[in-house]
């Protein structure tokens, strides 16, 4: 079966922003060069991994690479915190998957990223300047120190609100004093963008539905095949059955019911947690046997 | 050949196969039925009549020589059974597990007009199997002819057109969109009726006819099927994605947790190996109480993977009763073996909730038999009044699946009203050198109907590229090679290694 693993998915650059969020860009030039903002990608850090679906932060065609910004919360991304090096290779990388981001002709945007979401707005932020528009970049940290890309998207931003838990830097609040700040200053936006945990845009969807501004969000259930095949990734939109992996990963925010979004979320909490003990202790156990 | 057979000389009883006990099974997942030995195959071989006009072929949708390839087990001359076969059929192995034949070349036997008909399945499977186990392989030095082939897709369509077009001296590539190829094969049909081990054996047969697989390579998003001819070079391409976008039951409820579709039940388990869950890191949660939802192979499937990794009890809820029941016969007869529960003409109608998102019972309604619908199948209609609640804690649907979107959302091909690819007779599409065939034209069928539509997308495109001697076959007990003399020099020039 030697052919099935010809295809290696070679890490190029690595970056860690914070104890727990990391950058990897991972070497494929098929998919630098078809990728596109809002798209994700389904990777299998190993052969006995599972298929994590990680939205696509950055690509560069001419390199050839595309970047994911991984947030090491679980087993298989703590797992791949610790073995993804420079010069190591993912076992597999699918995709780019879900519809591409409708880059409209809005003049005037709002992109927020909060949390994991961060590094995936970018790309949306970058081709609706492109495009034109006058963007506001409003991104949510706990504190200064865990602030990363802040010169990547003051290049794309007109403005670029950041608000931080302790107010070390920006403004002191979560994005949606971000978004409310961005409103207050402009009238006249005319779509808002936001990627981050599902409690944030929805926050965001409820910031934005009074001025009636139409809002994105792009959602992340769990997925197995991220191709249409399993249904796992279902989600309700407007009281229709969707799902993120073909239909979406885009909803409009104001139809979109995050409580479902949220339970669905928690499906598999007890295994999860079974997983990251059982590798904790192999970690430890390592540690302990290594001199 | 001493003496002609008849229905008299014949022995009487079908040769039973050994199988692996339900309760010991239903605790592991190796396989159930255990196979024909040398001798059950020589018994079993000597009940075909070698009929001088077999319905048997036209029964199959590859149109395997039935007759003459049981004639050779019977000669124990088993590598020519498998050359037989291999001419049509490039998966014995798994065609012989995995084949509806009760519906096919078996429902057709003419021995089954008097006696229980000759177990063509189990006879294809020994030879498929000795085959694999022998190492045995149809692949001559083929004579490259320059053209390029793509397919899409590798499931039992893609690699039945893969291998004749790699036999006809093209160069084909399959694209795969998961880490490992076989389609359906790898991710739906469990171990236990077919172990992953015969699938790499025939891929790998495959792979010695000079296929190429490319595996995590999802078209339509990576490059679109336009690019693959306009940009990376392809001169035909095939498609057969199939058609797996789980149909969901529509009913309240069926999004809470522990409510999944069989696609993704099967796909954990079996391609994802979530039954060595945490030694494999994808996740399996399982209920104790399970419900399984349609009456298909895949449901059947669904139930038995279920019992394996566990569940106390498994019940299969069916809105007509089991004479409509698609299944193979032989996979109801296995789970009602393995001590499934089957609630005929029962259809859910809504699925509770615990108050935390899970699941703690269904409400169902009886249902009777009306008249006949557009399938011929009696049309369920409710029995008013007779609604009932049941305890469940986790519900599986396998109610059949729609077209997969890619495709269609990221090409011009013209689509029907459901979302499937439309084809005309030969298989070819709206755009020109591009074929499909297997569910993701037809909605969900069998692998051998998938086989059968990939060979005659190849058919096709050979005439479309015009290649010459487009029903090439190999007949090992001639001085020929797939039909050709070797002293000529044909069109496509072939010679042994």
């Amino acid at each position: 079966m030697n052919e099935d693993r010809e295809s290696r998915f070679e890490i190029v650059a690595r970056e860690d922003y914070s104890d727990v969020t990391f950058m990897l860009e991972v070497q494929h030039q098929l998919m630098a060069r078809a990728a596109k903002p809002g798209q994700f990608v389904v990777v299998m850090s190993h052969e006995h991994g599972e298929r994590v679906p990680l939205t696509i932060a950055d690509f560069d065609s001419k390199k050839g690479t595309v970047t994911l910004v991984i947030q090491a919360v679980g087993k298989t991304t703590r797992e791949m915190q610790q073995t993804c090096r420079i010069g190591t290779a993912l076992y597999a990388v699918a995709g780019p998957v879900g519809h591409p981001s409708l880059i409209g002709d809005a003049k005037k945007v709002v992109c927020v990223g909060g949390g994991l979401g961060v590094a995936p707005i970018f790309p949306q932020a970058r081709a609706f300047k492109e495009n034109g528009a006058y963007v506001i970049g409003v991104l949510g940290f706990r504190t200064e120190k865990l602030v990363f890309w802040e010169k990547k998207f003051r290049s794309v931003c007109d403005e670029l609100i950041l608000c931080t838990d302790d107010g070390s830097i920006g403004i002191k609040g979560l994005v949606t004093d971000g978004i409310k700040l961005a409103i207050a200053n402009h009238p006249d936006i005319d779509e808002v963008v936001a990627i981050g945990p599902p409690v944030m845009m929805k926050a965001s969807a409820e910031t934005t539905r009074p001025h009636g501004i139409r809002t994105m969000v792009s959602l992340n259930p769990i997925m197995v095949d991220g191709t249409g095949m399993c249904g796992g990734c279902r989600v309700k939109v407007n009281d229709q059955v969707k799902f993120a992996c073909v239909d979406g990963p885009d909803f409009d925010g104001h139809k979109v019911d995050f409580a479902d979004l949220m339970t669905r979320l928690r499906r598999f909490a007890d295994e999860e947690k079974t997983a990251l003990e059982r590798w904790s202790q192999t970690c430890r156990m390592k540690g302990l046997a290594e001199p | 050949m001493a003496g002609k057979k008849t229905i008299r000389t014949i022995p009487q009883e079908r040769t039973p196969v050994s199988e692996q006990p339900p309760m010991e099974r239903i605790r592991n997942f190796a396989e159930v039925n255990c196979g024909y030995t040398e001798n059950e195959a020589l018994r079993e071989a000597q009940r075909c009549l070698q009929c001088a006009d077999p319905v048997c072929i036209a029964g199959c949708p590859v149109a395997i020589d039935i007759p003459r390839f049981i004639e050779k087990i019977g000669e124990r001359n088993y590598r020519g059974a498998y050359e037989v076969i291999a001419k049509t059929n490039l998966l014995p192995a798994v065609c012989g597990r995995v084949c509806p034949q009760e519906t096919q070349c078996e429902g057709v036997c003419t021995v089954a007009d008097t006696l229980e008909p000759v177990a063509i399945g189990r006879l294809e499977r020994f030879i498929g199997d000795r085959a694999i186990a022998e190492g045995w392989t149809t692949a001559p030095y083929i004579e490259p002819n320059g053209y390029r082939i793509a397919i899409v897709g590798s499931g039992p369509a893609g690699v039945a057109c893969a291998a004749d077009m790699a036999k006809a001296g093209c160069e084909v590539t399959v694209f795969e969109a998961f880490h490992r190829p076989g389609g359906v094969l790898r991710y739906g049909i469990p171990d236990f009726r077919l172990p992953n081990e015969v699938i790499d054996a025939e891929i790998d047969n495959l792979r010695k006819l000079g296929a190429k697989f490319e595996c995590n390579t999802i078209v339509g998003r990576l490059f679109t099927v336009e690019q693959l001819i306009e940009e990376l070079g392809f001169h035909a391409v095939f498609i057969g994605t199939g058609a797996g976008y789980p149909a969901m039951l529509g009913i309240p409820g069926d999004s809470l947790n522990n409510v999944l579709s069989a696609n993704e039940l099967l796909t954990r388990c079996n391609l994802m190996r979530a039954k060595q869950f945490p030694n494999f890191d994808t996740p399996m949660p399982l209920g104790k109480r399970v419900v399984v939802v349609g009456a298909g192979n895949t449901a059947m499937d669904a139930m038995r993977v279920c019992l394996r990794l566990g569940a106390e009890k498994v019940h299969c809820i069916y809105r007509r009763s089991r004479a409509e029941a698609p299944a193979r016969a032989e996979e109801i007869q296995h789970a009602e073996e393995e001590g499934i529960e089957f609630h005929w003409l029962t259809n859910p109608i809504e699925i509770l909730d615990d108050g935390k998102g899970n699941v703690r019972g269904m409400r169902c309604i009886r249902m009777e038999l009306g008249e006949p619908d557009e399938s011929g199948r009696r049309r369920p209609v409710p029995v008013p009044g007779s609604e009932f609640e049941f305890e469940t804690d986790q519900v599986v649907f396998a109610i059949g699946t729609n077209a997969n979107p890619i495709i269609g959302q990221t090409s011009k091909l013209k689509l029907n009203k459901k979302g499937y690819i439309e084809t005309d007779e030969t298989l070819a599409t709206s755009m020109a050198g591009v074929f499909a065939g297997g569910d993701i034209v037809t909605g969900a069928a069998t692998v051998i109907e998938a086989m059968g539509a990939g060979r005659t997308a190849a058919q096709n495109m050979k005439t479309y590229l015009g290649i010459r001697d487009a029903n090439l076959s190999y007949d090992g007990d001639k001085d020929t090679l797939f039909g050709i003399n070797l002293r000529e020099r044909n069109f496509v020039r072939l010679r042994v290694r």
